[in-house]
């Protein structure tokens, strides 16, 4: 339990260590950042929207400490500030149509490539020689070194445009109204197929290989050995001796990928026009829409150390040495 | 025989190895082509041709959507992605050692305040931080680097400081404090020594990261739009509609020179996973010597005889 | 005569290397009695717990048994297929590891590590392996509560004495002790020994007891046999080796443990350092550091001899 604080402890730091970093960006432009801004914008806002971008950026007179407190305030109330792109629509309303699909997308991908490539690892170490330990790693790692998005590119390009098993974009049909029905389950998730495939086709490899690696070290110690001499069926000495020691560091190694792997899927959306937190980020980039990009920066900060918490227990669970905190 | 660091342990490994042989020729070729490609090739800003052209016997690679020849972006495009690829992971190293050294090696709460550093900027997510960060500096190479630094430099500092933790734990090390030399002595003297195969890898894996991250963050349309790197050719593919057009020929291949030099930098690390990991290979010759009297690897021990 | 219950004859095991097969025990024979306690002693690296691994065929890669044979129980240890080797295991011969912490399955339970061994080699039920597991551990002198304690909780001594209750589970008839005390304490060391003769006189089973601490082992076994470089240098009765060793490397180990009892002894140890199995020195291993090493030692391999009823030596120079 003094494990699960402590971890929170630490995320609600390096929250602030995000936020704190919001706010000291835009007063790191040389100059006056309201009159950079100012002239960067002008013509392009109206007064009104000028106005609403200052305050965003509590870039009023009052000292440095006081506009960082008035920020933190805004924040800690919801009060993202308000789009440029989007003016006036808030950006909290903006990320909000998109961040789940993001978590949808970017969840699920993470889900299935580590379970299949922690299996396929497994399965690789305990039978050296098979297929499993030779070609396919290298080819997965092969193919985990083309960017993400490049992947989905091809992939779009092939299955969508070439062979057209595939939409060529977006969360589900055009003409399709959300609902909790099966076909529009169905129609998400053939529209979710492609990205999440390429999404997991390139992060295969590295679980493979991080779960192969560990394993082959804990099947030399000697617990297992032990297991073996005690003559049970190999079934066991797979799963219940090795497998189960050798998941705490790929578990271990699945929090420290998050951050990176939701990187990739924002890239992969844009590809895909999905609309999620990639494609508001890319329009933000575009138009220059400090708001809007520090807003989900934000927030994709804030959800990758949910997930990395959610990581933390799970670890908690597996791992029963971590499970006293103070025998 | 076995030396465990050191050039001449690397290069023996690169040549038993084949997966390290051949991502050293992989790298060997795309430096080649990286110093000497630009002279062959033409001014790749220069409008050669009709936009959208495919793959022909004037222009190998076929033309981009706005008419410029898609092989000499890709040469040209070589030289700037790789050096700032490399660059960059040579300098994320540096800092990583830097500061992972000292948090391993001093301890307490310069290490507690390090650490704490390093794992924040490891959990904050490195792709948003590095847009947001981009987005308010001048785009250009310096930028890029900049934001590649910033964003990852906390992987390499936190192995190098779990490194030099175990290593301060070491016999020699207590020996040469008890002699009275000074921090930086040991710490360059005694430890960094024993890290040369482990710093190597980090850059190779660094420069890995490098490269992908730039792409990713060029794709934006965050580097210089103008210039011509992997990363925007793959902007501007993606800008003038490449996969609607069916126009593969301008994105295909730029994402396939970023997987071979990733894919060939990676082999050629996983080298010295061997070194660095004697488990991985102990099993190798004993196979070959079950194998040529016929068995097959069991699980209990075999009972392989000769009779001579 | 009984026939005796394991039975060892030129065993010989090699590690596969890049640079080629390393002998680790070289030609081996040995034989022990039902019930009776054989202490094997040698240096670290002398190929001891290498044979203990091998009569159970555990040794990972890459090792070899490259010759000889072992008979257990009239079966031939060495040609029995996986599944008999498994039936075997544990049942029939088990072993206690030298590092506990290090054996034990960090994240399971205790009680479901002998519990699995309970299950694998017969159909007991949940109900009667559990209380059969806590039965063990009260053997030991470990709390039933226990069973639901994980490895990390206990101490060093309450894993090694888990050890033995889990290796005495299926009530084999040779339990292999592989250096069972050395990570202890010595009063909790004298404890377990005693413990696992006590254990050893009520069950009647045999004890491989592997070990360097040559008096530890003397004052615990029945019979003694000395290891060095691969190979067995001596065996005989406990109380006579610690009389009248025959072999210079003997010797020269007993003089270096002092009785606690007598006068003041000079204490010698012998000079240089054991061979690496790489290279081993021709004829006699043990010739480099020998003071009583002529030619003939040097060119010729000395077979182990019987020197006296139940003690054989290998020296060309003893009698």
């Amino acid at each position: 339990m003094r494990f699960l604080l402590r971890r929170l402890g630490f995320y609600l730091l390096s929250a602030w260590v995000a936020l704190t970093i919001n706010f000291l960006l835009p007063r790191l432009m040389p100059g006056d950042p309201a009159t950079a801004l100012f002239a960067r914008f002008r013509g392009r806002l109206g007064p009104e929207a000028m106005q609403a971008l200052r305050e965003t950026f509590g870039l009023t007179e009052a000292p440095l400490l006081s506009q960082y407190v008035t920020y933190l305030g805004h924040v800690l109330r919801g009060d993202l500030g308000i789009s440029v792109a989007y003016f006036p629509s808030p950006v909290s309303a903006v990320i909000g149509t998109g961040l789940v699909w993001t978590v949808f997308l970017a969840g699920s991908a993470v889900a299935i490539s580590f379970a299949i490539g922690t299996l396929l690892g497994l399965a690789a170490a305990w039978w050296r020689r098979g297929w499993m330990d030779t070609w396919l790693p290298s080819t997965l790692v092969f193919i985990g070194a083309f960017p993400y998005f490049w992947l989905a590119m091809v992939a779009l390009y092939v299955f969508g445009f070439g062979l057209g098993w595939f939409p060529l974009g977006h969360a589900y049909a055009d003409d399709l109204t959300p609902s909790f029905s099966a076909t529009f389950f169905a129609d998400v998730a053939r529209h979710a197929a492609l990205p999440v495939a390429t999404m997991v086709l390139a992060t295969l490899g590295g679980w493979l290989l991080s779960m192969r690696n560990t394993m082959i070290t804990v099947l030399g110690s000697d617990y297992v050995n032990l297991a073996r001499a005690k003559g049970l069926a190999p079934s066991r000495v797979a799963l219940r001796y090795a497998a189960r020691n050798a998941l705490l560091p790929s578990v271990t190694g699945l929090g420290m990928a998050l951050g990176f792997v939701l990187g990739g899927s924002l890239l992969t959306e844009i590809v895909f026009s999905y609309p999620g937190q990639g494609y508001l980020l890319v329009q933000a980039v575009r138009n220059q829409d400090y708001p809007l990009m520090q807003g989900i920066f934000l927030v994709i900060t804030l959800a990758v150390l949910g997930a990395n918490w959610l990581v933390d227990l799970a670890y908690l669970w597996l791992d029963p040495r971590i499970r006293e905190s103070a025998s | 025989m076995a030396q465990t660091s050191g050039v001449s342990a690397w290069w023996g490994a690169i040549r038993r190895d084949r997966k390290a042989t051949s991502g050293a020729v992989l790298l060997a070729l795309f430096a080649l082509i990286g110093i000497a490609g630009p002279w062959l090739v033409g001014d790749p800003q220069a409008l050669v041709g009709i936009p959208l052209q495919p793959p022909s016997l004037q222009h190998w690679l076929g033309t981009t959507g706005q008419g410029q020849d898609v092989l000499a972006q890709l040469v040209v495009g070589t030289r700037v992605s790789l050096a700032i690829g490399f660059a960059v992971g040579l300098v994320v190293v540096l800092v990583g050692a830097f500061v992972g050294i000292t948090a391993g090696y001093f301890g307490g709460r310069v290490d507690g305040l390090l650490s704490l550093l390093f794992n924040v900027f490891l959990v904050i997510p490195g792709l948003p931080l590095a847009i947001v960060i981009a987005a308010y500096l001048p785009s250009g190479p310096l930028t890029l680097g900049l934001v590649l630094i910033v964003t990852g430099w906390a992987w390499n500092a936190r192995v190098l400081r779990a490194q030099t933790l175990s290593q301060r734990q070491r016999d020699f090390v207590a020996a040469a404090i008890v002699t009275g030399e000074s921090d930086f002595r040991i710490i360059t003297r005694e430890i960094l020594p024993t890290m040369t195969s482990l710093l190597v890898a980090q850059v190779i894996g660094s420069t890995v990261y490098a490269i992908g991250a730039q792409v990713g963050l060029e794709f934006l349309g965050l580097g210089d739009v103008s210039a011509v790197t992997w990363g925007t050719n793959l902007y501007w593919a993606q800008n003038d509609s490449a996969l609607l057009t069916g126009a593969w020929w301008t994105f295909a291949p730029t994402g396939l020179c970023v997987a071979l030099v990733g894919f060939g930098l990676t082999m050629l690390n996983s080298g010295f996973d061997e070194i660095t990991n004697p488990r991985l290979q102990l099993e190798r010759a004993w196979r070959a010597h079950l194998f040529a009297r016929g068995h097959k690897a069991t699980r209990s021990t075999p009972v392989v005889v000769d009779h001579d | 005569m009984t026939e005796p219950l394991l039975s060892i004859r030129d065993l010989c095991v090699d590690y596969v290397t890049d640079r080629g097969p390393v002998r680790a025990v070289d030609r081996v024979s040995l034989e022990v009695d039902r019930g009776e306690i054989l202490g094997i002693a040698g240096e670290s690296g002398s190929g001891k717990s290498t044979l203990a691994q091998a009569l159970l065929r555990i040794l990972p890669a890459p090792a070899v048994i490259s010759g000889g044979e072992v008979h257990f129980e009239g079966r031939d240890l060495l040609s029995l297929t996986e599944n008999e080797l498994r039936a075997l295991r544990w049942k029939r011969i088990s072993m206690v590891f030298q590092s506990a912490m290090d054996a034990l399955n960090p994240v399971t339970t205790v009680g479901e590590q002998i519990i699995d061994t309970l299950h694998a080699h017969s159909t007991i039920t949940a109900g009667a392996a559990r209380a059969r597991a806590g039965d063990l551990l009260e053997m030991v002198g470990i709390n039933r509560g226990s069973l639901d304690a994980y490895a990390h909780q206990l101490s060093g001594g309450m894993r090694q004495r888990l050890g033995i209750a889990i290796a005495l589970a299926l009530e084999p008839s040779l339990v292999i002790l592989d250096e069972p005390t050395t990570a202890l304490d010595v009063i909790v060391e004298r404890e377990i020994l005693e413990h696992i003769r006590a254990l050893q006189r009520q069950l009647g089973f045999a004890v491989l007891f592997i070990t360097h601490d040559l008096s530890r082992m003397l004052q615990f076994s029945d019979r003694v046999a000395i290891f060095y470089a691969a190979r067995l240098v001596e065996v005989a009765p406990a109380a006579e080796l610690r009389r009248a060793a025959r072999h210079p490397y003997t010797q020269g180990l007993l003089r270096a443990f002092p009785s606690v009892h007598g006068g003041a002894v000079e204490l010698t140890s012998i000079p240089g350092a054991p061979p690496s199995l790489e290279n081993p020195p021709t004829g006699c291993r043990f010739h480099p550091r020998c003071e009583r090493a002529v030619d003939l030692c040097r060119e010729c391999s000395p077979e182990l001899r019987q020197l006296a009823p139940g003690h054989s030596a290998a020296c060309h120079l003893a009698e």
